[in-house]
């Protein structure tokens, strides 16, 4: 039986069509709702009604005349809006590859990390740390570049590793993403040990472990957007797929699914969204657990929904993590990352204390 | 109805063979048992009847397409595989896991499609479960859980069915029940049904043509009459059992007698036993 919460019974008496259309519209109302709300506060106050109004403008939509002053303009769209946009698009992808990664190793316990993109992003990123360059590419510093980089290598590193015989098998999979990432984890604290350079810069190794919104640079989020955009938008094409993977891979291939090649290609868009997030952010822990297992517990699993609504989800929850990170003890920010797990994680022991049920077996 | 035949087929897992040269027809409508001793090759054949491995040496041919070339797709759009109960992973309801049933058919974006949902619904009620639809799958009993399986792949509308010990865990009146739905499938809609079984009663009873294998080949292929005699069975399964006349079905019975109880161990009878001493 469904859990008896007024959301839940509204929503099961919907056709299923009619529910995803009006879960996905509630859903992007509040993620509106809250780039308004992270818009609005920080260090200046900036009314929404004057944040829409200005966007209007922006977009060339309305011509209201500026009844703010220009400094208002200056701060919402040079400063706040890039970071919101990109905590946006990072809480959206983290979920999405939760859920992504989640479906496909049938593992409650997977996250967007789970097969060594964050070891192989924390590599990459001392490794540039330590080099005394600093160049930038389209707005990125060396080191969210070698981020990215380093996640998709140690993904890669892994699925050939776990290879034997032109299989992949899920649980070779997860034991190679854990002895890669160990290692990984062993070699970045050698190099951290015995490199005098980066001892000087331990705040950053620390914060980029954390994981934080530091954008502040429009060319960023032009080139990350339209990755993280699309890698939802092709995953939701292989959402009937996930589901068949619910009965294991054998299952799944009963059914149809050309295992090997359809698990290649959601393990990319997986490892790539996370990739492109850490190059945004970091290292944001818990959202890419956490919100995929709250939207499920209250939607249920199948995938054609979940995709779409964890994606959003994620975004709204990592907006308003990112407002209160950056306000709560102002002038100094919590790491966002901090902020996630100190937040998201007593909401989830709620959410299973009520619902617990449907995980018991 | 479908025709599947298998010409010269082997097949290993490692450097030990699983199946070796196996030489089999089976008609469209037929309904047939695979028995055998654990390992002699019964879950492989079924496994490359569905396709999802390919022999290592020879072919099989489903309606004279040769699977080597079909896809996986194409396949599930005409053979259905019945696997051995299980738990899902997440909290899917009966109704959504008999809705996987249709995944052969489906497009990117168009899972829940009007006639989708008209053959879960009628897969569902085939099998008895509809009121069962919104429950939890993982809360379902064994049984209810195995016909929730059993409607799954009928939303496949298959022409073939293939099932793993369709009744391995399920109490009796759970046997029967799979196996009377399996078998009016049979009847009524020509479903062709190949079927690995442990029970040799059970098979005795509701397939026509039995297959018994021994490490890896065909042993005896034939009615139950002929497969099922404690000579067979002595031979493939190294055990003495009694065979008997079913008392209304006129098919072998099988009865088990603990040792040194039997006179004359493996001794045949086509009569009731006699009550023993």
């Amino acid at each position: 039986m469904l859990a008896k919460t007024p959301i839940k019974i509204a929503l099961a008496r919907l056709k299923p069509k009619r529910r995803t259309a009006v879960v996905l519209a509630c859903l992007t109302g509040i993620l509106v709702a809250c780039l308004l709300l992270a818009a609005a506060f920080g260090a200046v106050s900036i009314p929404p009604l004057d944040i829409a109004k200005m966007t209007l403008n922006k977009i060339g939509l309305t011509h209201f005349s500026a009844t703010w002053p220009a400094t208002n303009e200056t701060i919402l769209f040079q400063i706040r809006l890039p970071r919101i946009i990109a905590a946006a698009l990072v809480g959206a992808a983290l979920s999405s590859a939760g859920v992504l990664f989640q479906g496909l190793l049938r593992n409650p316990m997977a996250d967007p990390y789970i097969i060594g993109t964050s070891a192989g992003a924390a590599f990459g990123a001392v490794l540039a740390m330590m080099l005394p360059l600093s160049i930038a590419f389209f707005g990125f510093g060396l080191i969210p570049v070698a981020a990215f980089l380093g996640s998709l290598a140690a993904v890669l590193l892994v699925y050939n590793l776990a290879r034997v015989g032109g299989k992949t098998p899920i649980v070779s999979m997860l034991l190679a993403g854990f002895a890669v990432s160990s290692m990984l984890a062993a070699l970045m604290s050698f190099l951290i040990t015995m490199n005098d350079a980066l001892q000087l810069k331990l705040h950053s190794v620390f914060s980029f472990l954390m994981g934080g919104i530091w954008v502040s640079d429009w060319k960023q989020i032009a080139i990350i957007a339209p990755v993280i955009v699309g890698g939802i938008v092709i995953a939701r094409f292989f959402a009937f797929r996930l589901n068949a993977f619910a009965l294991g891979e054998e299952g799944a291939a009963y059914l149809g699914i050309e295992v090997e090649r359809v698990k290649l290609i959601i393990l990319a868009l997986g490892s790539l969204l996370t990739a492109a997030a850490v190059s945004l952010s970091g290292l944001v822990g818990f959202v890419g657990l956490v919100v995929p297992h709250a939207v499920r517990l209250v939607l249920g699993p199948e995938h054609s929904l979940l995709l779409p609504a964890a994606a959003l989800s994620g975004g709204a929850f990592l907006v308003l993590a990112e407002l209160l990170a950056r306000t709560l003890l102002a002038p100094s920010e919590i790491p966002v990352g901090i902020f996630t797990a100190l937040v998201g994680a007593p909401f989830f022991i709620y959410l299973l204390r009520r619902t617990r049920r449907e995980y018991a077996f | 109805m479908i025709e599947l035949s298998f010409k010269h087929v082997s097949f290993s897992y490692t450097d030990v063979p699983a199946l070796h040269d196996i030489d089999l027809e089976i008609a469209g409508g037929e309904m047939v048992a695979l028995l055998g001793p654990n390992g002699s090759g019964k879950t492989t054949l079924i496994k490359l009847a569905s396709g999802v491995l390919r022999p290592v040496e020879g072919d099989i041919h489903l309606d004279g397409s040769n699977l080597r070339q079909s896809k996986r797709r194409e396949i599930a759009q005409r053979v259905a595989v019945v696997p051995q109960v299980f738990h899902m992973p997440f909290a899917f309801t009966l109704r959504e896991v008999v809705l996987l049933g249709r995944t052969p058919f489906l497009k990117a974006f168009s899972n829940d499609g009007e006639r989708d949902q008209q053959v879960v619904q009628s897969a569902l009620e085939q099998t008895g479960i509809e009121e069962l639809g919104q429950r939890f799958f993982n809360e379902l009993s064994g049984g209810e859980r195995q016909k929730g399986i059993l409607a799954m792949a009928l939303a496949q509308e298959p022409k073939l069915l293939l099932m793993d010990e369709p009744t391995a865990h399920l109490d009796i009146n759970h046997q029967m029940e799979i196996m009377e739905l399996v078998k009016s499938l049979n009847r009524k809609k020509g479903i062709t049904v190949i079927g690995a079984m442990h029970d040799l009663n059970l098979a005795a009873l509701y397939f026509d043509r039995l297959v018994l294998l021994k490490q890896g080949r065909i042993f005896v292929d034939g009615p139950p009459a002929e497969v099922l005699t404690a000579q067979t069975i002595r031979e493939v399964f190294s055990a003495s059992v009694l065979v008997m006349e079913h008392p209304s079905m006129k098919t072998p019975y099988i009865a088990i007698t603990p040792k040194g109880t039997l006179a004359g161990q493996g001794a045949t009878s086509n009569k009731m036993c006699a009550p023993l001493q």
